[in-house]
């Protein structure tokens, strides 16, 4: 075995080319293996039809840190968000809600649903900023080791306890009401409009097996509002290209730094010795060693599919076990012959611009998840849509349009039934859906790509099909992510750490497992 | 009453905002839609549109129109062949800028020249034994500016001409009907193109470039995204960037060719053949090396902006809407070493940007210096680098365009 690398990764995902670029920058070699033939995990683009471009998974730069961005240099390397000026809200009744950039604007198409919630809006809008601006600086560093009793351990839990002793005490108040209880609670002390409601608690069901009335949906909503665009706080971005040009972009920053990133490299296992980690060892039998191995697979994949679980403590892997995934997410991705047309709104397409979020209740989003509770996709799905070559030009031929539908909920385990028998027609209730909304949806219809929970698992690899590596309940978060004691991107076996989205702060293209990761490693070397 | 531009009725149909304001005496829109940033997003993503018709424009014609620019123009007007364009500026006696412009050569004797002000008396006044002629077309020509990555691909299908045109050039040409002139400029800093047409051809020329745009994403920009891309693309705008000497209250509001960091323009100044205005007062100012500025992009460091403005208890603003307000620039040991005078959020680059006059010392890539900010009604100084300008200058803006699809 040759040791030319001081450190590999597996995975090039978006956090394992984070996680790889901090490492290159600083100053080790690096080497990125990546099992398939293009980087970027559950994040890229595909042109699935000559001239359309497709996200096949992810669809859009949410929670990406922004002080990766500057460290990473990555404006350099074509990082390019593009604004997503609107949100459209279809309803039943035809009328609609469509939300804007003038907040005058707004609050009065709010007011056509409801004078009260438009008054109540701002308010709504503030306290959760003030929210996330208090969980921001925990967001963006590790977490404390609960079982860590030494002094470094003591003062990061010190540290913590300070953090939140100076957070205004209403602010703490909302803080604990969004990780511990329902979105719809939440909502419901501020709102009264339906149409408002679905919209707004739609981000609390993102990703997760929970509806807006369960609990647990607050600690969602609170996680999806950790986004930040240009200075706007809740706010996501397109990526020029989708969120596969924006992992082109990090594979070129990695490389830039001097790291080497090598495709169709299918790991698999670490190599180990005296326990501790020596190199990894891939499917076509090669060797590679490095004093550093770094897992961006899910903890699933790291802790029992790459190492021996014999090898690890025996809590370590009954909470992994334990570890909820049970994805339920979807992707339907049409290319669509020319824009749909919403009939109120006349030949108006600026409502396109953002996301179509087709919520028109709270209560509709909750009786899509009572199908999904008994183990079957929802009849009348949620939907968050985007005609992404409204937002970007290079995604479709001039005229024509891909449109990325992400749907929930769709249980990876059906019960009676199966994803290959059931695909289709999971995507025809998609596409109803639409037809309800937009009538003549169906015939602007080119091709229609169907991305159900397996093959999430299948193509991209994420058990269960679950984006986030693991569901956002808060058992397993910040001091349990992705079990307890093993929360600060170390493993049991020494050199060997995890970077992936099973880690603080946990899903989303957010780059943050991936930078905080390379911090320990790097923490950890100089020791 | 106000004067509207030969666009005016397709403008007006368009300006969702009815958000108006003057621009030398015409009607112009600030902004087409509530979200001006997605105007922006418009001109580096996909095409956008801006009526510059505003602009003065004076036909300069005659045997011996290029000897009279020759000894008005700082730029070497001997350079600029027919059917190429200049970014030049004039400047008084004592080597001071007076204001800028773009002049197009049409032939041997005949040039468009272009400016933000009033200049028909100045230019008229200069002219002596030459024989020259100098003529305003301002409200004969309607002017469309198309910019941004999807401009050419746009243009060239309706006017395969424009494929050829290198950074600067232009070419007369077809738009329907319609004898139009079309440059490769623009006041963005990207790819792009300006259409010059007959004022009562405007409406036609309009519809037709939407037509062809519309499905690449083409939208009118108005005033205020023109003026973000232009501070990427490290373009001076008179009244902000500098004033006019002939109209300046004192020499603090003055500045030469050197200092506003243009001393590109000034090729070929040794040249005894080349006698400008301001020439002698310029290579004096070169020889003694007694510029007191020198105008460069400056980067604030986002790590220091966002922890002043986190320490304060506030969310750090990013505004991209530009601040044409004097910021001061100290040195690390708050020292005054020079001033901004544009500053915005720049989204492209993703960094807080300004236009500044930095102390020649200090004037050069790589630097660090402090810009002052007002944090919670306090000053408060923000460590920023000094760049080159353009701070952004996309491969595009002057890649050849022969034989590209879009």
């Amino acid at each position: 075995m040759t040791s030319e690398f001081d450190a590999i990764v597996i995975g090039g995902g978006h956090n394992g080319l984070v996680n790889g670029a901090y490492l290159a920058r600083a100053g080790l070699r690096t080497l990125i293996l990546e099992r398939r033939e293009l980087v970027g995990g559950a994040a890229i683009t595909e042109e699935l039809r000559p001239g359309f471009k497709f996200t096949t998974f992810s669809y859009a730069l949410s929670l990406l840190r922004p002080d990766i961005v500057h460290e990473l240099d990555l404006v350099r390397h074509g990082f390019m968000p593009l604004l997503m000026p609107s949100s459209f809200c279809p309803m039943d009744n035809g009328d609609s809600l469509v939300m804007g950039q003038d907040r005058g604007e707004n609050i009065r198409e709010i007011a056509r649903h409801s004078q009260r919630d438009a008054d109540a809006y701002d308010q709504y809008r503030h306290d959760v900023e003030m929210v996330v601006r208090a969980v921001k600086p925990l967001f963006d560093k590790a977490p404390p080791n609960l079982t860590d009793l030494s002094p470094e351990g003591l003062a990061e839990m010190a540290d913590l306890a300070a953090h939140l002793r100076g957070v205004d005490t209403g602010v703490l108040h909302n803080l604990v009401r969004l990780l511990t209880g329902s979105a719809a609670d939440f909502l419901d002390d501020y709102f009264e409009s339906e149409i408002l409601k679905g919209w707004l608690s739609s981000s609390g069901i993102i990703g997760t097996k929970v509806g807006p009335m369960s609990q647990g949906s607050g600690l969602v909503l609170l996680f999806h509002s950790m986004g930040e665009h240009d200075g706007h706080f809740g706010s996501w971005a397109f990526h020029k290209g989708g969120n596969g040009g924006f992992t082109q972009v990090l594979a070129r920053a990695a490389e830039a730094f001097g790291a080497e990133i090598k495709l169709r490299a299918e790991v698999e296992r670490v190599i180990t010795a005296n326990g501790r980690a020596t190199g990894v060892a891939l499917a076509d039998g090669t060797e590679l060693a490095a004093k550093v191995v770094v897992s961006a697979a899910d903890p699933r994949r790291t802790f029992t599919t790459f190492v021996d679980p014999r090898e690890l403590p025996a809590d370590l892997v009954d909470n992994l076990r334990r570890y909820r995934y049970q994805g339920t997410s979807s992707k339907v991705n049409f290319a669509l012959d020319g824009l749909p047309a919403y009939p109120s709104l006349g030949d108006r397409a600026d409502m396109f611009r953002g996301f179509t979020n087709v919520a028109p209740s709270m209560e509709y989003l909750e009786r899509a998840f009572d199908e999904a509770k008994y183990g079957w996709y929802s009849t009348k799905p949620y939907i968050d849509a985007a005609i992404q070559s409204t937002i970007d030009p290079d995604m479709a031929p001039p005229g024509q349009h891909v449109m990325s539908c992400f749907v929930h909920y769709t249980p990876y385990e059906l019960k009676g039934g199966d994803w290959a028998k059931e695909r289709e027609h999971m995507a025809d209730n998609v596409q109803n859906t639409l037809e309800s909304h937009f009538p003549g949806f169906s015939d602007l219809v080119l091709q229609r790509e169907i991305v159900t929970p397996l093959d999430i698992e299948q193509v991209a690899g994420l058990p269960e099909g679950n984006i986030f590596h693991g569901e956002f309940l808060a058992p397993q978060m910040y001091f349990f992510r992705p079990a307890p004691g093993w929360n600060q991107y170390r493993t049991p076996i020494e050199g060997y750490y995890q970077c992936g989205s099973g880690t603080h702060p946990g899903g989303c293209v957010s780059g943050g497992p991936g930078k905080l990761a390379s911090q320990r490693i790097l923490a950890d070397l100089t020791r | 009453m106000v004067h509207r531009s030969p666009f005016h009725d397709r403008v007006a149909a368009a300006n969702e905002t009815s958000l108006w304001s003057h621009w030398s005496g015409h009607l112009v829109v600030e902004k087409y839609q509530m979200a001006e940033k997605w105007e922006y997003v418009a001109i580096r993503n996909a095409a956008g549109a801006f009526d510059s018709s505003p602009l003065y424009k004076y036909r300069v014609a005659g045997p011996d129109a290029e000897r009279f620019l020759g000894g008005v123009l700082t730029r070497d007007i001997r350079t600029c062949a027919p059917g190429q364009a200049h970014y030049t500026i004039w400047c008084d006696e004592r080597g001071h800028v007076n204001e800028d412009g773009v002049v197009f050569r049409h032939s041997a004797d005949e040039f468009l020249l272009t400016a933000a002000e009033p200049n028909l008396a100045y230019f008229r006044d200069l002219i002596g034994h030459e024989r020259v002629e100098i003529t305003e077309v301002t409200d004969e020509i309607g002017t469309l500016a198309i910019q941004g990555p999807r401009s050419h691909a746009i243009l060239s299908r309706l006017a395969p001409a424009v494929s050829a045109l290198g950074y600067f050039e232009h070419t007369p040409a077809k738009l329907g009907a319609s004898a139009v002139t079309i440059s490769r400029t623009g006041y963005t800093g990207d790819l792009g193109y300006e259409v010059l047409c007959d004022a009562p051809d405007a409406g036609a020329v309009w519809d037709a470039i939407f037509e062809a745009g519309a499905p690449h994403g083409l939208i009118p920009f108005g005033q205020i995204a023109l003026l973000m891309a232009r501070i990427e693309a490290g373009l001076l705008l008179i009244h902000v960037d500098f004033d006019a000497s002939r109209l300046a209250e004192n020499d603090e509001h003055r500045s030469t060719p050197v200092e506003l960091g243009l001393s590109w323009m000034l090729k070929g100044v040794d040249d005894d053949s080349r006698p400008f205005i301001g020439r002698r007062a310029i290579r004096r100012e070169l020889a003694d090396g007694t510029s007191r500025w020198k105008m460069m992009g400056l980067m604030v460091d986002p790590f220091d902006y966002d922890a002043k403005y986190t320490a304060a208890g506030m969310a750090p603003p990013k505004d991209h809407i530009p601040v044409h307000e004097d910021m001061m620039v100290y040195d690390g040991d708050a020292r005054r070493v020079g001033y901004a005078t544009s500053f915005m959020y720049s989204p492209v680059l993703q960094r807080h940007i300004a236009l500044a006059r930095i102390r020649p010392e200090l004037a050069v890539p790589g630097a660090r210096v402090n810009l002052e900010f007002t944090i919670n009604h306090r000053y408060v100084q923000v460590a920023a680098d000094v760049v080159r300008n353009p701070m952004f200058a996309p491969a595009r803006k002057t890649a050849a365009m022969n034989g590209a699809e879009s």
